[in-house]
């Protein structure tokens, strides 16, 4: 579905991706890896942030790394930051109707979305939202239309686990509909296993691993990236 | 859409109606000299309104406001001598001329932001000053720029019959001026602001859930631009000619500063902008003052709006309003939600 092949970004003398070919089946994925292993990266390559040296990336068999970032979103990609995009001066409401109206969907998605996460106050500037709340209005706007490939960047960084849970559910919903990806970054491994039925590892910018989530976390090369144990091989 | 959005506040209304009292009574109390000042008031918070859109939405500091009503009132000049319109079509052409010229001057915004962004835009003003004391204003002469040279005497752009009173022209100014506003509170409160305000929080938060970042940039450009130029033929409509010293670039960066004093996250602000800064000044004036303390007036009222009210007097004064339960919190003004975030919303600003 989520083709990539021999991609490769290069920063001066720094590849934080180093040649990545990957099939991403429907259904969430995750991808781990150390700090600086090129996940991040990776997202922002899969959105059009960064533009890699060499590679290309289909969807389906259709070239989407041409795309300028807008036209992606509009193409179906959403996206989730690290740092969350929200727009702080903006209502709850207003966060959504800004993607509904950017990405082309239909007016009445803005109460569909935020109800299937069960935000309420609405006319609230998201300013004041507590960081859960901030984090399922990311997960709103990324429901948005008939998203195709969704990219979440660490949804569950700065909750505590109670909160990180409720995002399970929404995270899965995201990937009902047939033909969807989404592609999920976290350090909370309890969040990537309870969600993601496949995983891709990345360590310093190559792919060490990938496959289902409970083989790949048993997969000694993995450990070894993670843990720096010795040499296993 | 939920229906509670588009229905009015009546406590707002009443403000409105208050407001719109006061400027119709405003004429007969204050007499001929302050009417024309208030005129110049009216004309001022025009442009203020620009730069405040551009800072307040976009995060852009825009530092050729005055420079841009200068060429508004170049073009309406220039026009006017030319050819017999109706005013409201000349002031239509002056602010179509202003916003190709305000869209050429911004076209680094598609890739410059912050510093450079705003020096850019200082260069700009401190070219058109050049232009202006170079070239001069339109005064009836004849070829491309207007000027009367020769045997033909320079002459003013006489006033259109219905606003031979300067009492009208007050009332004719504040009624465009209140249209500007209106279709600068009606792009905030739309899609576009709403795109504005993405942009200014995060470009690549804005991409990422689809604003088409350069084209939102091109509507404020166009829209505050367009509403700039047509200050710039009504501030030209009054003595029918314009003189080159009125656009420093220096007056530019005053105007500015006086935005981030009234309000820069408000209409409201630059509304007050444009009292303070051309009302200020010859009220000092009448106080036998010189008129160069205004200077001082403006730094001292800029370093306690940054800081200590980052929204400046109509941020203070909606977040009283609020707290008297005088009015509900508006939607276009982010006054209150920047006091509650100021650090974090200032700096994306």
């Amino acid at each position: 579905m989520l083709e990539l092949r021999e991609v490769t970004v290069r920063f001066g003398g720094v590849m934080p991706l180093d040649h990545v070919t990957l099939d991403v089946t429907p259904g969430v994925t995750g991808l781990v890896g150390p700090n600086g292993a090129g996940k991040t990266t990776m997202l922002n390559v899969l959105s059009g942030f960064v533009e890699p040296v060499a590679g290309d990336i289909t969807f389906a068999g259709e070239r989407i790394d041409r795309l300028a970032p807008h036209r992606r979103a509009r193409w179906g990609l959403r996206r989730s930051f690290q740092q969350e995009q929200l727009v702080l001066t903006l209502s709850v409401r207003d966060n959504v109707q800004v993607v509904v109206e950017n990405v082309g969907a239909p007016a009445h998605d803005v109460e569909r979305v935020l109800d299937a996460v069960g935000l309420g106050g609405r006319d609230r500037p998201a300013g004041v939202l507590s960081m859960l709340e901030r984090r399922l209005l990311e997960i709103a706007r990324a429901m948005v239309g008939r998203p195709r490939l969704v990219l979440l960047d660490e949804p569950g960084a700065g909750l505590a686990e109670a909160d990180a849970k409720r995002l399970v559910p929404l995270i899965q919903a995201l990937a009902d509909p047939p033909d969807t990806v989404v592609v999920l970054v976290d350090h909370d491994m309890d969040l990537v296993q309870d969600v993601c039925r496949d995983l891709a590892v990345l360590d310093f910018g190559r792919l060490i691993a990938h496959g289902p989530t409970v083989g790949v976390l048993d997969d000694p090369v993995v450990k070894r990236a993670y843990l720096g144990t010795e040499d296993v091989a | 859409m939920m229906p509670n959005r588009t229905k009015p506040d009546p406590r707002q209304l009443v403000a409105l109606l208050a407001v719109a009292v006061v400027l119709v009574a405003m004429p007969p109390v204050v007499g001929v000299y302050w009417t024309r000042i208030l005129t110049f008031c009216a004309i001022y918070s025009v442009a203020a309104a620009g730069a405040q859109v551009l800072y307040g939405r976009l995060g852009f500091v825009s530092l050729n406001q005055v420079a841009l009503v200068g060429v508004g009132g170049w073009a309406f000049l220039r026009i006017g001598h030319e050819v017999s319109l109706p005013h409201p079509v000349l002031l239509l052409l002056a602010g179509l001329v202003t916003a190709v010229v305000g869209v050429l001057i911004g076209l680094p915004s598609l890739r410059l932001s912050g510093l450079a962004l705003a020096l850019v835009t200082l260069m700009a003003a401190a070219g058109f000053e050049v232009v202006f004391g170079a070239v001069g204003f339109p005064d009836g002469g004849d070829g491309f720029l207007g000027k009367a040279e020769g045997d033909l005497l320079p002459s003013s752009l006489a006033r259109p019959d219905f606003l031979e009173s300067d009492r009208v022209l007050y009332f004719y100014t504040v009624a465009v001026a209140s249209l500007m506003f209106l279709l600068l509170w009606a792009l905030i409160r739309g899609r576009s602001g709403r795109a504005w305000m993405a942009i200014g929080q995060s470009v690549p938060g804005a991409a990422a859930t689809g604003v088409n970042v350069t084209r939102y940039r091109l509507v404020a450009l166009v829209a505050t631009s367009f509403t700039t130029g047509v200050a710039g033929g009504l501030l030209a409509t009054g003595d029918g000619r314009l003189d080159p010293i009125s656009f420093p670039a220096q007056q530019s960066i005053v105007l500015f500063a006086v935005v981030l004093i009234g309000g820069g996250y408000s209409l409201l602000g630059a509304a007050l902008a444009g009292l303070f800064y051309s009302g200020l000044p010859p009220l000092l004036d009448q106080l036998g003052l010189d008129g160069n303390l205004i200077l001082v007036v403006f730094g001292i009222g800029l370093v306690h709006s940054v800081m200590t009210a980052p929204t400046g007097l109509a941020g203070q004064l909606t977040k009283l309003a609020t707290a008297l339960r005088l009015t509900a919190p508006s939607r276009t003004d982010l006054s209150v939600v920047v006091d509650d975030h100021d650090e974090k919303v200032v700096e994306h600003a």
